[in-house]
């Protein structure tokens, strides 16, 4: 299955500055395990340490939120668009 | 040639942040910052040290704090939050270059927790805002490695504001 990976723009400079990336792959998780294997620098700023996508990553398959869907098992076809889009936040020292 | 980060935000704009972190005080406010990103220019023309106008805000798009259990010392922009702010920015022309939020009764200084959850390349503008009175006003950019922050220099300029 051809799937096309958008790239966000705080991303893209670790991309060779692409804003899209187009995959084989059956399943997203699959889909961001080829961005990331084609563009090691990304991993970092989607996954922590221990391999889990950060929290304030959305990933969207179409205009599906992945975690509404079966996280990174949901199955992808062909032509299919997966969005990484990012969430803001962010605060002061003291809790 | 050593590589100066700045933003360029007109005056105006830089006092509609610290308009926005005194209206929302005692609670964090948040935003967009919305322009264009310049890439890399050499200053030639001047016998100083080149140095790079690496970005340029040209309006604001302020933004409700979604942390509404901890808005004292919290804010969140949400998904759908960044992609208004990113509709936004086309229809004007312009990107989404950055994220503007304030620090009440605290240093406008980027904390643990501004650098678990920043994202790189957007420039994020901090105001200390004290007893309800704008303080310090700050830009960082996050290293690529995530270890922390690259302060980046605010540069006052005088751009017509847009909004």
């Amino acid at each position: 299955m051809s799937v096309k990976v958008m790239i966000p723009t705080p991303l893209r400079a670790y991309a060779g500055k692409r804003d899209s990336a187009e995959f084989s792959a059956a399943t997203v998780g699959e889909a961001l395990s080829g961005l990331t294997s084609q563009f090691g620098e990304l991993r970092k700023h989607l996954y922590t340490e221990d391999g889990k996508l950060r929290a304030f990553v959305n990933v969207y398959l179409n205009d599906e939120d992945i975690r509404y869907l079966a996280k990174e098992n949901t199955p992808t076809k062909d032509g299919d668009t997966i969005s990484i889009v990012p969430s803001i936040a962010g605060g002061s020292f003291a809790h | 040639m050593s590589e100066l980060l700045e933003v360029a935000i007109s005056r105006e704009l830089l006092e509609k942040i610290r308009e926005h972190g005194v209206e929302t005080y005692p609670y964090e406010c948040c935003g967009a910052m919305l322009g264009r990103d310049l890439g890399l220019s050499e200053n030639v023309a001047s016998d100083k040290k080149s140095h790079s106008v690496s970005r340029e805000v040209h309006s604001l798009f302020p933004l409700v704090n979604r942390r509404d259990d901890s808005p004292r010392n919290r804010f969140s922009v949400t998904a759908d939050d960044v992609r208004d702010a990113e509709k936004t920015a086309r229809v004007q022309g312009l990107e989404v270059i950055g994220w503007y939020h304030s620090h009440p009764d605290h240093p406008a200084r980027p904390s643990d927790y501004d650098r678990d959850h920043a994202w790189p390349w957007y420039s994020y503008v901090i105001v200390s805002v004290d007893t309800g009175v704008p303080q310090d006003m700050t830009s960082w950019r996050l290293k690529d490695d995530r270890s922390g922050f690259l302060e980046e220099k605010i540069a006052p300029i005088e751009v017509s504001a847009r909004n």
